[in-house]
Formats: C-alpha cells, structure tokens, sequence
C-alpha cells in the first residue's frame, strides 16, 4: 500500500487528534494506559501497518516512518511506533506478528535465548523495557537470532522515563519462538524509531515558539519583533532541520537496506541527541517561565525529548560509535564512505 | 496540531527538506570525477588543497571545462551541457571534498552564468556563457562597498547614462578575484540615490581587461594573502549592451543571482581537508574522546550533506529555496568554525602553516580563514533573519 496522496496519515492524524486530546495527555502522565486511543488505532492497524503480505497492511516503509513522526509530533504517550517496528522485523524473521502491544528488547539487555529440547527459552531480566507493563510480546534478541516471547515475562519493577512514560523492568523465562536474524539490530531498530520520533517532536517545537512568540507581547509589542528573539528561533527552526535531515538519511538507509545503515542511524542519533539539547533549551527560553509549568504543554516535548535521546542507546554512546566506525577505516575512505551513506 | 495559523503548515514544510532522488547517472558521474582528480591534482599537498576555495589555477578550469563538467546544466547552444542539477551537484562536491583548485571557474559556473543565462541578452549569453563552460573565463562579483556590506541596498556606485552607455563612479570592496577577472557583474544605481534603497538598481557586465578608468588595488588579507581586491571606477564608460536584465531591477536580479551562491555544498566543504587530516591522525585511536569529536563532526557533515541536497532538489525543480539555503549556509559556517577549534584540543602542537607535518600546516590554514566563514556570501545575522522570515516572523 502507498499512502503518497497521504490518506493514512490524514486518518492517522485525526483519529490521534481526536482519541489523544490534552486530558488523554495529563491523564497519561498519571500513569493511565490510553487503552481507547490503543484500541482505535489497532483498529486502523497501525500496530501492522508496516507488515507486508497476508498478516499486514504493508504501507510503504517511508510512509510507516512518517507515521512515527507523526506520532512524534505528538508525543504521543503508547508505544505505538515500537510495536509498528516490532512487527515489521518479526514478519522479516518469518516469525508471527503479535496481537496488542510488542517491546523491543536489544542484545544489549544481556536476555539470553537458549536451546531447550526442541525449543527455545528465553531468560534474563530488562530493564527499562517501553510499556512492559502493557506488553502482550517480547521481541528478544541475542547472538544473531531474535525471538517471539507471547508470555513467561512479568514487570519486577515499574518505572518511567522523564515524560512519564512507563519503562519497567521486564523478567523473563519463558518459552521463544526463534529465528536467525541477520539484518539491523534491535538496538539499531530502536534507536532509529526514536530518532525519526525526536524529529517530529522537534518540528512542534518550532510551531509552539513560533505561535507563542507572535501572540506573546511585552514592552507593548509581540516579542517576535525583537531581533534577538528571531535569530533564537531562527537556531531552534535550523537545529530542527538538521535533526529531520539526520531521520531522513538514517530511515532511507532502512528503507534500502542499505550496508551503511547502521552508521546512518548513528549519525542520526548523534545529530539529533545534539539538536535535542540546543532546541529544548531555546524553546524554553522563549516561553519564559509559563512554560516551566506542569499546565503548559510545552514539557510534554521536551520531556520526552531528554528521554527520546538517550533511549536505545545513549546520544553519547551513538556517537563515539559513529567516530570509532570511522577511524577504524582508512583515511581515503572517509569521503567515499559519507557520499555512501 | 491544531493551531490557528495557516501559513503554520508551509513553514513546517521549510524545515522538512525534501529527499533527494537516487540518480544513478549521477553516481556514475562520481566515479569518474573522482578518478580524474586522483590523476588531476594528485601532486597537490594537503596546505594546497586546503585552499581549495582560494586555488587559482586556469589550466585546471580548463581541464574540468574539457571533460564537460562545467555549465553542466546548461543548453547545448551555450556550450552547455544538459546535464541535471545532480550531476552538477556531483562534481561541484567531488572538486571541493578533494581540494582542487577551483577558484578560477568557481564563481562564473555557481552564479554568474546562471545569473547571465536568466537575464542576460542574447549577445551576453552566445559571447560568454560557451567561455565560462571551456573553463576559460574568470568572473567577480561586484556588490559590495565600503559603505554597503550586509546592508546592499545601500549601493553608492553610480552608473550615469551617456550617450551609447554609462559613466560609472564608485567602490566596490572585498572583490575576490578583480585581479584576474575576465568580467564583473556590477551591482550599482543607475538612478535615484541610496535612499531609495531597492530601487532604481541595476547589473552591468563589465569587462575587466578593457575598461578605462577602473583600478584594481590589492587588499590582503589577516594571512598576508591576496585574494580580495578594491575595485574603484572613475567615471569610467561601460556600453549600453552592457545591461543585464532590466533596468532598475536589480535587486530582484541581484537577490537571485545570491540564492546560487548560499545554496552549494561549498558552505559546508572547504574545511574538509582539515577534517581528512584529523581523521588520518587519529586512524585507529581508542581515545573515547577522539572517537567521540570524530563521530560528532560526521554526524553533522551526513547532516549538512543530507539537506544541501535538499536543497539542491528543490532547486532542480524550480523551488525557491531560500529559507533552506540560509539554515545549510548558517548550520554549515559554525561546523566548519567548530572544525580547527576542535581539531586544536585533540593534537597537542602548535598551528604551523609552515610546518612539515600536514594537520599542523593545515590546521593553521583553516584557523586563519575561519572567521570569513561566517561573513562571506551573507553573515551569520543576515542569514538568522532570513530564517526569521521564511518562519512568518518578519
């Protein structure tokens, strides 16, 4: 399917408009499971949007990714985009798509996956898991194999991120079904599914601070008129394509499969972990101290996206990563490497 | 979002550059580019090729001119090309990413051709458009004066209509090139005085080896080197053919023909033998700290690269990228000025641009061309309030 005249995204915008108001929001924050918001969207089949063949909708790639920005425009507070991903790679390793909400647990988790008799059985403990609380499945990986878990996990203890979202500690013992998997990592996966989402919270931003600085007025005029406050926002609108064009180059590597990916997705967690920092602190800047408040919306952005950055791989990590994959060829191979990504 | 603004949505697409296109010619094209710089410049030491911006050499122009990868996107009866603004977009990275020396052509292939083959007259373009695309003729850009820097509509040059032409009085200053230029595209008033700002301006090509009354002088630069100029005219006579465009449209004109040159690859790519040495330095290192600024400064030349061909895009399909080149040409001015500060806290030795060691050599190079980055082609504020605009701001 090809949403190119953007029908998907219009439904998908709407229904999220409509399921995920600003109570939706607050409420979340509390620790509320948005299961109505859930519902309305799996029945859209977002969570197997991306899916290709008989057990999904098989929206083009991009588009799937466009929906993540979307969702991250919003901040939106369900682990939609996870699942969405999940999916994808479960349906990739010729495993079955799962039914409700799905978690991405990274080699890097330290969850082992071990032979037992015919089968496999997953076990260890992960920590800070998006919505384990609410997972129906487990994606697990570990030694070049990645696996299905539809039970044999429980929370050992709940947790959030800065936005409040529930990251829980998940332990596992419980019986896999299995598949070699030698594409991305599920690390890779995540991080790119988090960058692509920064991005779009980040073009809120620019839309918050531009409405609030031509409606705000002081010294009897709107503070947009006043150069310092424009070039503020002109750094925040620049930090913020720069941030989109990091997604963009790291989600056509995915979508091209392309050998370079993971350094692609990377760089784009490395982009954007740094625009985060810049942009969030401009935006907050130019709301004043209304928008250091639990009632404005601004903070359900930029929380997030003090989280987002460092999910999946810290902004840190992803870039001496990034650096060491560099240095580690030749210097004549540099140039033909960045054209190649 | 809901939100009571509709230009709201036009300004979000602004800061989403568009994707640019797999094109398999032009990758092709790359391969071949490439090999021929490896044979071209390959004696060129790492201080020459960081001149690259600054390397003045016309028997590489030439050389490019030969292959045809100049005025690329150019019609045939110009001595053009046809090629796609991708294509052009290939060389135009290749030369710079590897150091050539490309000032003799730069500035006639990025602006002052385009700026010619939209406006000039027909005589103008058969004359000098198939010489700019052989890599034979070396342009200059006369727009600014001593009393007209980021403020250009505050241009004193005077041009008086004669008979058969123009007396032109005035300065134009910071004329990179004047000394070598074949012709200038002159910015000046051709009536009302500099109150009236945009308009009454116009451009006229001037012939910089045939006019009387013209005088080049030297001005050099904080590294002792040559390559801007004053260029001062004494009522000197410029002919009535040499008009381009419409009188008293200048500023539209001129506005164009400086959307070519914020848009390229340029503005992030002429510190790149830095970077190249930096990464040749530290090959191998396990220092997290190395690691760490050479995966920050990647990250950001994949970004830079990623939305100038943004840009290049939307160029290619007769967008007005304004807004777009100004944040590549902002973001790309504070990477490249990043570069030798960063560069310095990872190599524990003093810039040398005499040095023996290639970094050192080169480090002192960038260093001292640094703070241009920011002042040339539009400064970092112009550039912010141009941002501000295309936001709805302004």
């Amino acid at each position: 399917m090809d949403d190119t005249d953007g029908l998907l995204a219009r439904t998908t915008e709407r229904l999220l408009a409509e399921q995920v108001d600003d109570a939706a929001m607050r409420a979340a924050a509390s620790g509320v499971w948005l299961e109505q918001a859930w519902s309305a969207a799996a029945e859209l089949g977002l969570p197997l949007a991306m899916v290709e063949g008989e057990q999904g909708f098989g929206v083009a790639l991009s588009d799937g990714f466009a929906l993540i920005r979307l969702l991250g425009s919003r901040a939106i507070p369900l682990p939609l985009a996870e699942t969405m991903v999940a999916n994808l790679l479960l349906a990739r390793a010729g495993l079955p798509v799962a039914e409700g909400v799905v978690a991405l647990i990274p080699a890097a988790a330290g969850v082992r996956l071990d032979r037992q008799g015919e089968g496999w059985r997953a076990r260890g403990v992960a920590d800070r898991v998006a919505w384990g609380r609410n997972a129906a499945a487990l994606v697990v990986e570990d030694d070049g194999r990645i696996a299905l878990l539809t039970s044999g996990f429980e929370v050992s203890a709940a947790g959030t991120n800065l936005a409040q979202m529930p990251r829980d500690q998940l332990t596992i013992d419980g019986a896999a079904q299995v598949a070699s998997w030698p594409g991305l990592t599920l690390l890779e996966a995540g991080a790119l599914v988090r960058a692509v989402a920064a991005a779009g919270a980040m073009e809120t931003l620019v839309q918050l601070c531009t409405t609030h600085v031509v409606e705000r007025t002081q010294f009897g005029r709107a503070i947009s008129g006043f150069q310092v406050v424009q070039h503020a926002l002109a750094r925040l609108a620049s930090e913020a394509a720069a941030a989109a064009a990091a997604a963009d180059l790291a989600v056509d590597a995915f979508v091209a499969s392309a050998a370079d990916a993971g350094l692609a997705i990377a760089a784009a967690r490395s982009r954007v972990g740094e625009a985060v920092g810049v942009a969030t602190g401009i935006a907050h800047q130019l709301h004043g101290a209304m928008g250091f408040t639990e009632e404005h919306r601004l903070h359900w952005f930029t929380t997030a996206l003090w989280s987002w950055r460092d999910e999946f791989g810290s902004a840190g990590w992803w870039t001496r990563h990034l650096g060491a994959a560099m240095l580690a060829r030749p210097k004549a191979a540099y140039w033909p490497t960045v054209t190649a990504v | 979002m809901a939100n009571g603004h509709g230009g709201l949505m036009a300004m979000y697409d602004k800061l989403h550059f568009p994707s640019p296109p797999a094109n398999d010619a032009a990758e092709a094209l790359r391969t071949q580019v490439r090999d021929f710089l490896a044979v071209t410049i390959s004696g060129r030491t790492p201080l020459q090729r960081a001149e690259s911006w600054n390397g003045f050499d016309r028997d590489f122009s030439r050389a490019l001119g030969a292959r045809g990868w100049l005025g690329m996107t150019w019609p045939r009866r110009y001595g053009g090309h046809e090629r796609s603004t991708h294509e052009r977009y290939v060389v135009v990275e290749e030369t710079l990413a590897a150091g050539a020396p490309v000032s003799a052509h730069w500035i006639a292939d990025r602006q002052s051709g385009p700026t010619l083959l939209k406006f000039g007259t027909e005589a103008q373009r058969e004359a000098i458009l198939p010489r700019i695309a052989r890599g034979d003729c070396v342009f200059c850009i006369g727009m600014s004066e001593p009393d007209a820097g980021s403020d250009l509509a505050a241009v004193r040059t005077r041009a008086e209509p004669v008979d058969g032409g123009w007396r032109v009085t005035g300065t134009k200053l910071w004329t990179t090139n004047a000394h070598e230029a074949d012709y200038m595209i002159l910015f000046c008033r051709t009536s009302g005085s500099a109150a009236d700002r945009h308009k009454g301006t116009s451009q006229l090509l001037v012939d910089m080896k045939a006019t009387e009354g013209m005088t080049v002088r030297p001005i050099l630069d904080l590294a002792g080197q040559h390559h801007f100029n004053e260029v001062h005219f004494e009522a000197a006579f410029i002919p009535s053919a040499a008009l381009i465009g419409v009188e008293g449209e200048g500023w539209s004109q001129v506005m164009s023909e400086l959307a070519f040159e914020r848009s390229g690859p340029e503005r992030f790519l002429s510190s790149m033998q830095l970077l190249l040495e930096l990464v040749g330095a530290l090959q191998g290192s396990d220092s997290e700290l190395a690691q760490a600024a050479i995966g920050r400064l990647t990250a950001h030349l994949l970004a830079l690269r990623r939305l100038s061909r943004g840009v290049a895009t939307m160029l290619a399909a007769g967008q007005d990228a304004s807004t777009q080149a100004a944040i590549v040409k902002d973001l790309g001015a504070s990477f490249e000025q990043e570069l030798p500060e960063i560069a310095r806290s990872l190599v524990d030795a003093e810039p040398d641009r005499r040095s023996t060691q290639d970094l050192l050599a080169v480090l002192g190079y960038t260093l001292m061309s640094a703070p241009s980055f920011s002042l040339r082609g539009g400064t970092r504020e112009i550039l912010r309030g141009i941002i501000a605009r295309g936001l709805g701001l302004r």
